[in-house]
């Protein structure tokens, strides 16, 4: 069994972004996405940080410090980009305009809960940024991630064991294994990989799945 | 005649008062008024309250004041950062109070108070720990949270340029939390690259408008 690679799933990620949308990207894993998106198709990135309409990375020699992306890394604005505040910005989520958000997650439960800023260990400086706002603001919340960690444990659980970033806000999750929706009966595997078969990602996976794939 | 050009930066912050909220701008090193963080710490202010997104990096600006230990408590949405070592040794000192709050909360709660706003309800955060015991509502079918306003004492942003009546342009992603924080103080103090002529700011794509402003300091000699 080969599993996809960061690079693939972030290509198939961005097989699913329509022409036209306002996206944005979280930071980490997510972030690969913008290297996907389809050049005939005119997908306007959202940076919370004050942008819409951010580019790649300028040459180099060419950072402006003034001109930075959600990492605080420089980026470019492309034909057609706005600056705007931070209360702006947010309310281009939680107002329900930003069509498409894309986060990494530590977990996500079947019910669509999203754990992802906060291990809660007691020694770690909790820090949130815009986690929240995004999960819950964008009209479809779509997750990234690897599908177990590191010692095998799955990340799709039916519970959130991780402090929660917000309930029932995942639509879509994208895993190195599979492509799985959550619905009202939980999770609804769309796409599974090549040489992986169901009941394998079921066993993998440790929580009730549903095969929902195309025939 | 209205001229809040400051005379200069240290009369700009001279009357910043011990236990002040201070407003800070800024999203990492893009809008932080270094200058005026440096003449804060030159003032020697203390019991500080600072508002701001991140909780400084490296040793210069807002790490530099968190350094002197005269910020008693840090509001921000990120204060971990990779180069965020001044306030992690403080804070696992326990010599440095966190409210974490999510950013877009952060900016509307500071928005809120310049409005004029009592309190609202927000969806961010619902059946989270940052929630932490207020009120939620359900309004048309989704959850709430009651949140607060926060209100400055005092903000110190940065802006691009100025005119004397201080009306302020930014530059690109620098304006981050400035237009809020502008609003939301009773004394805003600006640092800016340059100061215009009044009327050499078009009327059209002034982006905060002098009312919000009390002092500007020019970086320009």
């Amino acid at each position: 069994m080969q599993k996809r690679t960061r690079e693939e799933m972030a290509a198939r990620v961005a097989r699913d972004i329509p022409d036209g949308s306002y996206v944005n990207l979280g930071i980490g894993l997510p972030t690969l996405v913008a290297n996907f998106l389809p050049t005939d198709r005119e997908i306007v990135l959202h940076s919370e940080n004050g942008i819409l309409g951010m580019g790649p990375a300028p040459v180099r020699g060419a950072e402006d410090y003034d001109l930075t992306n959600a990492s605080k890394k420089p980026v470019t604005a492309l034909a057609g980009a706005a600056f705007f505040h931070q209360a702006d910005s947010f309310a281009m989520m939680r107002g329900g305009h930003l069509d498409i958000c894309v986060l990494g997650a530590f977990q996500v439960s079947e019910k669509g809960d999203l754990a992802n800023w906060h291990t809660g260990a007691p020694d770690a400086i909790p820090a949130v940024g815009g986690a929240m706002d995004l999960a819950i603001g964008a009209k479809k919340t779509f997750v990234m991630m690897e599908h177990l960690t590191k010692d095998g444990q799955s990340k799709l659980v039916a519970l959130c064991s991780y402090p929660l970033t917000g309930r029932s806000c995942v639509a879509r999750v994208y895993t190195d294994l599979a492509v799985v929706d959550i619905d009202a009966e939980g999770f609804s595997v769309i796409e599974v990989i090549p040489e992986l078969d169901f009941a394998e990602l079921v066993r993998l996976s440790g929580v009730a799945l549903r095969d929902a794939r195309p025939a | 005649m209205i001229n809040k050009i400051a005379p200069s930066i240290e009369s700009a912050v001279a009357d910043i008062r011990d236990g002040s909220t201070v407003l800070v701008g800024g999203f990492g090193n893009a809008g932080m008024p270094f200058a005026l963080i440096d003449a804060l710490i030159a003032q020697g202010a203390k019991d500080l309250v600072i508002v701001s997104n991140n909780a400084g990096n490296a040793d210069h600006g807002l790490a530099a004041l968190l350094k002197t230990g005269r910020v008693r408590k840090v509001v921000c949405s990120f204060p971990r950062q990779v180069d965020s070592w001044v306030f992690d040794s403080l804070y696992h000192a326990g010599k440095i109070e966190l409210e974490l709050v999510p950013q877009g909360n952060l900016a509307e709660r500071m928005r809120a108070a310049g409005a004029g706003i009592g309190a609202f309800f927000c969806p961010t955060g619902v059946g989270t720990e940052l929630a932490g015991d207020r009120e939620t509502r359900e309004i048309n079918g989704r959850m709430y949270v009651l949140e607060y306003p926060i209100r400055g004492d005092v903000a110190l942003i940065k802006a691009h340029r100025a005119d004397r009546w201080g009306n302020l342009v930014y530059r690109k992603t620098a304006r981050n939390f400035g237009p809020i924080m502008a609003m939301a103080a009773a004394t805003t103090i600006v640092e800016v690259d340059e100061v215009v002529e009044l009327g050499a700011l078009d009327p059209e794509n002034i982006v905060t408008p002098g009312i919000y402003v009390q002092r500007v300091v020019p970086m320009t000699a």
